[in-house]
């Protein structure tokens, strides 16, 4: 995945022999996933202002959050995507040692956690839908399923990421003079935690 | 032109290694700090789905979940996304996503009078 | 582009020979030649001229809108246009003189150009950014395309809700799913240009001896980093509404219209200064070559820039001065509207303080820079006006609002960017444009220009509304929009003017590296430059690096010549030619190319560059495919488009960077010097 173009850049943090250094000694890549991430900020500000916006403003009547949430269900589905966080930053110290085996260990539990999730998440979505809500019956039910939705879809996209990375990794493609392209994959995965953080707290548990 | 067989050299700047890269990292945290640091975080979800339940605090409820997500948030990007010992660039290039996404937003929802309806 | 031809027939790479059936499907390499070498190219010379070229075509298409537009308008009761295609023909005029023309000639000129200033070889990825071309020709033509599928989008070019969320027919699909085909080009574009910015810049290049035209360019590319999230947001929820019947813009539900105006306008204001920062880059650029004189006040431009790409988030609420937000927000947004007048106005002056006591040459750049600094400020100045609520009440929803619009961006970035073509032209093709035909388009584009749109001040402030596709006779608005059309007719008189101009000078005599005598570094390397940019990367000392070196002070303060170059502590192998000596090169956009192995005392460096691709081109196809079936609910067809863009990112991500093919060979040729396998694409 990472992009190594010989005379232009350093594209790994580590200066290689042969690559000539970036202007501030960092690689272009890890620049590169941390402005995406600054922009991101922006998408996801605009969903979940949208959802804060319509809060409570659904017409009587219609299905309201206290109806189909799960306060339980979610907190351990929130707790699994957390402790991916904590597997990610554990595959990325495996590899900056050297230990392969590790690394695919930390990685597949990584991926399988993000999986759980969006798996948790689903299983959820549909039993919102049977008691009636979903993404035409009012403001609540179009905000919350774009939002989580969105989020889910980062998730999933994360989980492709990784299982990638372990393919790459059992067929030798991943070195250890590699690692960065795990951290950057790492970058973006505890990104996708906390906005789930926020969400969390902002849909779930504020009333 | 002599030398040919050399690939042109490109002076560098002096490249100063910064503590994420190399192999020894002397400020960066053992894989022990990191378990101790998801601990926490798991800790504080719990707080969070606690505090949920308890009627008696339901008036100030919205003001410490806020708080706790945010000490979640803050410390999942300071450690485990390295921001803390990282280049300064990077955090530079995330808070300012950041506090512009937090800045126009709150303002848009301000016109809206959502803090006061 | 022409391509290095080795001294050995035999050292062509296999995968480039005739006689392999599937060499299309082999990765190119750097000897790929012709069509499928531009297809595949990652240099971002070629990327740069092919988005300038593609935008100057969409230019003519938005211009001949607008003639469609002013025929209609220029007189009472008109038959013309009907309403519905009047609205279409707006609509596509005002997209695509945003999206399709000034946003993509920016970056273009951006592409092409920073690396190079800040002496580097290349952007940090080089196909990604190839990518951003074709997702952006693919996004255009897709939106393009809805004019032969039923009808081309109708809702304005700000596609107020709930107007855009109920109109029937798939106008406004092709609208919001263009639009997002686009947003992805300019952030992918972003991302690539604010690393190379940031990471690529060559030793003693600090940040504050950065040209101002790669400032401005960063600017606005961190302007578009945090804009288009939030445009794509919008974009996305008002596609829902239109696809599945989501509530987010649906007031029967209890959503609130605004929500659209305010996520749209949060994009649009910064959309604007993105429009704007790089052709006042390219001002800051012309105007002190062309009075021999360094630009005043450096630091201040480069932080007025810089405010004004904060502020520009804190002001777009006074695009929404009349939809009843109430008086404290209007006050607020009042305020900082005034307040972002004042870093503009400085860069208004000094600008002219450039100019002042400078020794002046007249050439066509210089003449649209001017045209730049006199027509922005016109334009700010009503700009200005607009901020002051009350008056802005009043101007709302008129053409007041349109003659301030045209005239900072037509006045301001479109002068800007032709007075940019002009000067940078000898350096993209070798050659100049013809000074006296230059001469003339501009004083018939700045006639014409001031025609068309100087009674929009007055009709306007008579009354005449915005967005309406005919007027009736006995309001006083006759003449005024007689006057116009005949200026847009004038206008299109000065393109035809420049296209001759390109035509004429295409054979014109060769120039050498630095047929202006400039101050910055693209002037340092050969017109056109080689693929690889600089033999050597160059060591900066200095802002205006290659004035510095070219000439020093005497005991006035006047510059002197320096003498030869081998007295400067530049890099060894530097070409400094004495301007205007004609170079001895290819054809108007054919490569320096290297004559390693011919028996020449100079040959090329060992330089590798990135091979090319056909990846990129590959995703952007996916792109269009995804839409089509998404309009017409033919599910099969989305998830085919998907599965085919996500394989070529994939297939991209595992291509490593260099071809195997590109990697040098290495021996002797018959001069015993070492064969150069250079690629040029």
């Amino acid at each position: 995945m990472t992009e190594t173009i010989t005379a232009t850049s350093g594209s790994h943090s580590e200066v290689e022999p042969g690559h000539p250094p970036t202007a501030t000694g960092l690689s272009n890549e890890k620049v590169g996933m941390w402005a995406f991430l600054g922009s991101e900020c922006l998408l996801f500000g605009a969903l979940i202002s949208t959802y804060l916006l319509f809060k409570g403003q659904s017409k009587p009547g219609t299905i309201v959050p206290k109806d189909v949430f799960d306060i339980p269900y979610t907190s351990v589905s929130s707790f699994v995507l957390l402790m991916s966080s904590l597997t990610m930053v554990l595959a990325l110290a495996a590899i900056q040692r050297g230990d392969h085996r590790r690394t695919r260990v930390w990685i597949l539990t990584t991926a399988l956690l993000g999986a759980s999730f969006v798996a948790g998440q689903c299983y959820e979505f549909t039993t919102f839908v049977r008691e009636g809500m979903n993404l035409r019956v009012n403001l609540f039910g179009s905000s919350f399923f774009v939002l989580t939705g969105f989020h889910g879809a980062h998730v999933t996209i994360g989980v492709l990421m990784l299982l990638s990375l372990y393919s790459m990794s059992l067929r030798g493609k991943l070195p250890e003079s590699k690692a960065e392209t795990v951290e950057l994959v790492g970058l973006y995965w505890h990104f996708v935690d906390i906005v789930w953080i926020v969400i969390f707290t902002l849909v779930y548990l504020i009333p | 032109m002599t030398d040919a067989a050399a690939t042109t050299h490109e002076p560098g700047p002096v490249v100063k290694p910064s503590p994420a890269e190399g192999g020894t990292h002397h400020d960066h945290p053992s894989e022990l700090e990191y378990v101790k640091i998801a601990a926490i975080l798991a800790f504080i979800t719990a707080a969070e789905v606690t505090v949920y339940y308890v009627k008696a605090l339901k008036g100030v409820l919205a003001p410490i979940l806020i708080v706790f997500s945010l000490i979640k948030f803050t410390m999942v990007v300071l450690w485990f996304m390295h921001l803390r010992f990282d280049s300064r660039l990077f955090r530079r290039l995330f808070v300012t996503g950041l506090g512009l996404a937090t800045f126009v937003f709150t303002a848009v929802l301000t016109t809206f009078h959502v803090w006061t309806r | 582009m022409a391509i290095v031809t080795p001294s050995r027939p035999e050292a062509l790479a296999p995968a480039d020979r005739l006689d392999t059936p599937t060499r299309f499907l082999r990765r190119p390499t750097g000897y790929t030649k012709g069509l499928w070498g531009w297809l595949t190219t990652v240099d971002h010379k070629k990327i740069g001229l092919m988005y300038m070229g593609t935008a100057f075509i969409f230019f003519m298409i938005g211009g001949f809108e607008a003639l469609l537009l002013r025929i209609q308008l220029g007189s009472p009761d008109n038959t013309f246009l009907r309403a519905d295609t009047y609205n279409q023909v707006f609509t596509m005029h005002g997209t695509t003189m945003i999206f399709l023309v000034i946003m993509p000639l920016s970056a273009g000129l951006a592409n092409y150009l920073l690396p190079i200033m800040i002496g580097a070889r290349d952007v940090a990825f080089p196909r990604l950014n190839a990518a951003g071309y074709w997702i952006f020709l693919v996004g255009g033509l897709f939106m393009y395309s809805s004019f032969l599928l039923g009808g081309a989008p109708n809702g304005g070019w700000f596609g107020y809700v709930p107007l855009s969320r109920n109109m029937p027919g798939h106008n406004i699909d092709y609208w919001v799913f263009g639009l997002q085909i686009l947003g992805i080009a300019s952030l992918t574009g972003a991302v690539n240009l604010i690393v190379t910015v940031i990471n690529m810049r060559a030793p003693g290049m600090s940040l504050m001896r950065m040209p101002i035209f790669v400032w401005m360019s960063l600017v606005a590319q961190f302007l578009l980093l945090f804009a288009i999230p939030v445009i794509t947001v919008a974009l996305f929820l008002l596609n829902f509404d239109r696809l599945f019947s989501t509530n987010f813009f649906n007031v029967a539900a209890g959503s609130d219209p605004l929500l659209w105006q305010h996520l749209f306008w949060l994009f649009g204001h910064p959309e604007v200064y993105i429009l704007i920062l790089p052709a006042m880059g390219i001002v800051s650029e012309v105007l002190p070559v062309f009075t021999r004189k360094p630009l005043f006040g450096y630091q201040v431009m480069v932080f007025s820039g810089i405010a004004i790409g904060f502020m520009g988030w804190g002001v777009w609420a006074h695009h929404m001065f009349a939809t009843g937000l109430g008086p404290v927000a209007v006050s607020a947004f009042s305020a900082s509207t005034m307040f972002i007048a004042v870093p503009t106005g400085v860069k208004i002056f000094n600008w002219i303080a450039t100019m002042w006591k400078g020794k002046i040459t007249f050439s066509t750049p210089f003449l649209f820079a001017v045209g730049f600094v006199a027509m922005f400020t016109i334009g700010g100045l009503s700009g200005v006006t607009h901020g002051v609520v009350p008056a802005d009440t009043q101007q709302t929803d008129t053409y007041y609002i349109v003659a301030h619009f045209h005239y900072v961006l037509f006045g301001g970035s479109m002068f800007g960017l032709f007075s940019g073509a002009y000067y940078w032209w000898p350096k993209f093709t070798g050659r100049l444009l013809n000074d006296r035909i230059g001469k003339v388009h501009f004083w018939l584009m700045l006639i014409g220009f001031n025609m068309t749109f100087g009674p929009f001040h007055i009709l306007g402030l008579q009354g005449m509304p915005r967005r309406i596709y005919t007027y009736p006779a006995g309001r006083g608005w006759d003449v005024w929009n007689m006057v116009s059309t005949i200026g847009s007719f004038v206008i299109a008189a000065s393109v035809l003017t420049f296209i001759y101009n390109i035509y004429k000078s295409r054979n014109s005599p060769l120039v050498g590296d630095d047929p202006w005598d400039a101050r910055t570094l693209e002037w340092t390397v050969p017109s056109p430059p080689p693929e690889y940019n600089f033999k050597e990367i160059p060591l900066i000392t200095s802002r205006d690096e290659l004035w510095h070196r070219k000439y020093t002070e005497d005991e006035h303060g006047r510059a002197v010549r320096r003498e030869l170059p081998e007295a400067q502590p530049v890099m060894a192998g530097t070409e400094v030619e004495p301007s205007g000596e004609a170079h001895e090169g290819p054809d108007l956009l054919g490569a320096d190319v290297g004559h390693g192995g011919e028996g020449a005392e100079e040959h090329e460096p060992h330089i590798h560059m990135p091979s090319p691709s056909y990846w990129p081109l590959m995703v952007a196809l996916g792109l269009p495919i995804i839409c089509y079936g998404m309009i017409y609910k033919v599910w099969a067809v989305a998830i085919i488009g998907g599965i085919w863009t996500m394989s070529s990112i994939y297939a991209w991500a595992l291509e490593p960077a260099t071809a195997p093919e590109d990697t040098p060979v290495h021996g002797p040729d018959t001069a015993g010097h070492d064969v150069e396998a250079v690629p040029a694409s």
